[in-house]
């Protein structure tokens, strides 16, 4: 079966429904909605948007650095736990991911909401409830709680495969915990961050359900306005151009991470 | 330290765990109002099995589910044999293109296909071009790079040797791949389609992009729904998806963790061999 | 030799009731070359990493300079470890891999430098500074780990089969080479290998194990010709062991003949082992023989034959220069030092037989014929390797 032609079909489908897919978008993006005449018109209306793209970035970035912070230290633990104890962890985590975001998030309303769970635990007590939905922060604790898993798990991955002689030969060399931790566990779990950050960074940055269900009309994100692009105002050029500098920026920021990785390339010896 | 990281990973255990418990209590509540047990009922559950909207479509997602983790196994495992062979050029070509999906913002693909349909649309002058097919096409594309990201590592790890020795021994290039190859890469395959599958069934913004009215997924029905005041059988729905996942879950656990306790004692009777000789 | 270094005493090692390490006692000398040599499985390799640090016995002391340092933890030890495979660090170039130790010291950078630079000029690495470790060969690796370990200056080296991934040719140049930097370091190096010819070529102390107990301790040629029983006589190098009584000092009797020997202080009439190395053995005409045999397979090694030659159903390795033929009738003569007699011991009646000969036992001294080593040990420990 040493043949290249295998991969034929699967080149020609990638081509139909992947590359030229992209290409219409790039079309769109520059082509009038109404007489269908190339035009910077969608590109130079972006301006309005920037607003909302920098937000959106930004309560992505919040989110990824959270998600990196909590995540970290749960896959450490789990990956030093015996492997019985190991799997069972890891299948803790990796449960919630197979269910429908949908429904996660909307678990997530029901404790979060002005008469949610825990509002109504806190008036149930005599305090006045807390703004716990409809703002920046809680758009940010939904991106964290749907996307921590995709974090945990490729560092875990990373954390558990770390032969353990490096270590052995860091303590055999002077190294306290903290300084084996610090100069070789760390920058061995570096391929780990980036694939999290990829993971949590990319559907954080371009959601719509989690802001529409725990934003308020102040926290419409860049994937709001292009999801309100194809299904309500029908303007699919501009839907077009917004997609086009979305994915741009993400290949830009993939880039930028991957780079910062290739310097302290991390291979097995 | 160690104390800590334990804590502190319970701590988190139970952010994730506590909406979702608190999803499974509120679908045997009585009450709308989830904040408030009022008292045990299984009525949600019978509605949820009364509706003539939601389980219909459970059947939709699982007929789109299998069919394009089956399909995209097919190609996928196809297309990683002819990546395998390929020089490393092409190799890292082929493999930047099956990265773009990965890499991509899912609302940028659904995007896309939407507007590649609606073009094909216009072209073919159809007016409501988008349903099954449309759903099952971008189904088995976001499917594919799963299926060869699982099934490439396998047959890189695989012994270049045995398709060797396979023909060697007189088998025809189908014939080694058929009677050794896919023994090696099965695992991978299986993983691939298993992957695949949930993904497809559990997908929402693509589907979301690409659906029509003539053929709605769950998912896409459980935003419609969302977006409405919650209603309770929603609830016995999700809490009937966890419980089944669950129970899966554990389950492979359990068969993964027998195997290796048996692989483990095998070695282990083998060495007090070799040591007593 | 100089004052003693690191003591062990009654030291055992157990992980799930598997017992790896019996009773071992043993000191280290200063600035002594002594190897830990068994097949896999043996427990040298844990005899190593209970002196590293990275295991407690389960029994026993661990004395460093007469102190007791059981408890103390490895990178407070005056020791720096050679790991089996290298352990280099992925994310840190050769420099960096080498300045390690200094850097957690926090020695200042213009000594670092001296001292990382005048480290690679010793193992000849002078201009790979800046390479990635993954871009160097083995030999290369293997010497980046020499440096990272010796430019710690500590007082004992421990090194885990660090040739153990190197061609034959590498091995030797390497061994040529590790003699030279411990002599030069002036250090203690303790060396864990199964290869015996590396084991005899380069100690100063030979100990042998085999299934977690020490068989034998002495210098390398103690070793080879005074072998203590059975097994060490196996293992280090070819041998024809056969059964014998001791009839008085100096006298033993075997294949219904007596013959003169030089062993003394063995009971009268005691059950032994006799010893006869292949080399030894020099074959005459049938005549003259104080053996008579015929050959049954001849093998050309180079610079000798080995010749397989049936007594009486018995059948002995000789090698000799001269070629003869199979099924010529030859006879051999023993001289008194070629005889070596050793006490029975558990190990009696497993070796020395060459009835299933194969011209391939060299082989066996090929690392690749074992598996993984001592990976049982490392697997109990939880610290189990991808295979």
């Amino acid at each position: 079966m040493k043949s290249k032609a295998l991969a034929a079909p699967y080149l020609v489908w990638m081509a139909l429904f992947t590359i030229i897919p992209l290409a219409i978008v790039a079309y769109y993006a520059f082509t009038d909605s109404q007489t269908g005449e190339l035009t910077l018109k969608n590109i130079a209306n972006l301006g309005n948007y920037m607003p909302i793209l920098i937000k959106s970035i930004w309560l992505a970035l919040i989110s990824t650095a959270i998600c990196l912070v909590v995540g970290y230290p749960v896959a450490y633990f789990i990956a030093n736990c015996d492997e019985g104890k190991q799997r069972f962890l890891y299948m803790l985590v990796m449960l919630p991911m197979c269910i429908s975001f949908l429904l996660r998030t909307l678990a997530w309303v029901a404790l979060t909401e002005d008469t949610g769970i825990i509002n109504h635990f806190i008036t149930s007590i005599g305090l006045e409830p807390l703004p716990l939905i409809r703002n920046n922060g809680a758009v940010v604790l939904g991106m964290v709680y749907n996307y921590l898993p995709y974090m945990i798990m490729p560092l875990y991955t990373v954390i558990m495969k770390i032969d353990h002689r490096l270590v052995e030969a860091a303590e055999d060399l002077g190294c306290n915990g903290v300084q084996t931790f610090k100069r070789v566990i760390l920058p061995l779990s570096t391929p780990g961050i980036i694939s999290g950050f990829t993971m949590v960074f990319v559907p954080a940055v371009s959601t719509f359900y989690i802001s529409q269900k725990l934003g308020s009309s102040g926290t419409t994100l860049i994937g709001d306005v292009i999801e309100s692009q194809f299904k309500t105002a029908y303007n699919p050029n501009l839907g077009a151009a917004l997609s086009l500098v979305l994915m741009v920026m993400i290949f830009i920021c993939i880039g930028i991470t991957n780079k910062f990785g290739d310097d302290e390339e991390v291979m097995a010896p | 330290m160690k104390r800590f990281n334990k804590v502190f990973t319970i701590v988190v255990l139970i952010f994730l765990y506590v909406p979702m418990i608190v999803l499974a209590v509120g679908s045997f509540n009585s009450g709308m109002d989830i904040a408030v047990f009022k008292e045990f009922t299984f009525d949600n559950y019978k509605e949820l099995f009364n509706d003539s909207v939601l389980l219909p479509l459970l059947l939709n997602s699982v007929i789109v589910a299998l069919l394009s983790s089956f399909i995209a196994t097919v190609l996928g495992t196809a297309a990683s044999l002819g990546i395998h062979s390929m020089g490393s050029r092409m190799r890292k070509f082929t493999m930047g293109i099956t990265n773009i999906p990965m890499t991509n913002p899912e609302i940028v693909t659904g995007v896309s296909l939407a507007l590649l349909f609606a073009f094909v649309g216009t072209m073919l002058k159809v007016n409501n071009i988008l349903g099954f097919a449309t759903l099952l096409i971008a189904h088995i594309t976001f499917n594919l790079p799963y299926v060869i990201l699982s099934v490439m590592p396998k047959l890189q790890q695989m012994d270049p040797n045995l398709e060797e020795a396979a023909m060697d021994l007189g088998c025809t290039p189908v014939q080694a791949f058929f009677k050794v190859v896919i023994h090696e890469i099965f695992p991978g395959i299986i993983s691939g389609a298993l992957m695949a599958f949930t993904m497809s069934l559990d997908d929402f913004v693509i589907s979301y992009f690409v659906y029509g009215p003539k053929f709605v997924t769950l998912p896409v029905e459980i935003y419609n729904y969302t977006k409405k005041p919650l209603q309770p059988k929603i609830y016995a729905l999700f809490t009937l998806l966890f419980v089944t996942i669950l129970l899966v879950m554990v389950l492979m656990n359990l068969l993964q963790a027998r195997d290796e306790k048996q692989v483990r004692d095998n070695r282990r009777a083998l060495r007090r061999k070799q040591v007593g000789a | 030799m100089s004052k003693e270094l690191i003591r062990l005493v009654n030291c055992q090692m157990a992980f799930d009731d598997e017992i790896v390490l019996n009773d071992i006692n043993l000191y280290f000398n200063d600035k002594e070359f002594l190897t830990l040599l068994g097949p896999s499985g043996c427990g040298k390799t844990t005899t190593l990493r209970i002196i590293g640090g990275f295991i407690k016995p389960t029994s026993g002391d661990v004395l460093f300079d007469g102190e007791r340092i059981n408890d103390v933890p490895p990178h407070k030890r005056k020791v720096n470890t050679v790991f089996q495979k290298y352990a280099l660090f992925p994310h840190l170039d050769v420099y960096e891999n080498v300045a390690f130790g200094l850097r957690i010291a926090k020695l200042s950078e213009e000594e670092i430098d001296e001292r990382v630079t005048e480290m690679l000029e010793i193992v000849s690495l002078k201009g790979f500074e800046n390479r990635k470790v993954s871009q160097l060969s083995g030999g290369q690796q293997q010497r980046v780990a020499i440096a990272r370990a010796l430019v710690n200056r500590p007082k004992v080296l421990l090194l885990d089969e660090p040739l153990g991934a190197l061609d034959l040719r590498l091995r030797k140049d390497m061994q040529n080479e590790l003699k030279r930097i411990q002599q030069a370091m002036g250090i203690t190096f303790i060396y864990v290998t199964h290869d015996q010819e590396e084991a005899l070529s380069m100690s100063d102390t030979v100990v042998v194990m085999d299934k977690g107990r020490i068989q034998q301790i002495g210098t390398p040629e103690d070793i080879y010709n005074e072998p203590k029983n059975a097994f060490v006589a196996d293992f280090i190098g070819e041998s024809n062991i056969l059964d014998g009584v001791m009839l008085d000092d100096c006298l033993v009797k075997f294949f219904g003949r007596k013959f003169k020997c030089v062993d003394k202080g063995f009971e009268k009439n005691e059950p032994v082992d006799v010893v006869i190395r292949p080399e030894d053995i020099d074959i005459v005409k049938a005549d003259d023989g104080h053996l008579c045999g015929t050959v049954t397979s001849v093998t050309f090694k180079g610079v000798h034959y080995d010749t397989i030659v049936d007594f009486k159903g018995f059948k002995w390795l000789i090698q000799t220069t001269d070629y003869h033929e199979v099924g010529e009738y030859i006879g051999i003569r023993l001289e008194p030092e070629d005889i070596h007699i050793m006490h029975k011991s558990e190990y009696s009646g497993m070796f020395g037989d060459y009835s299933s000969y194969s011209a391939e036992y060299d082989e066996m001294d090929d690392p690749d014929l074992y598996p993984e080593d001592e990976e049982g040990e490392e697997a109990s420990e939880g610290a189990e390797d991808e295979e």
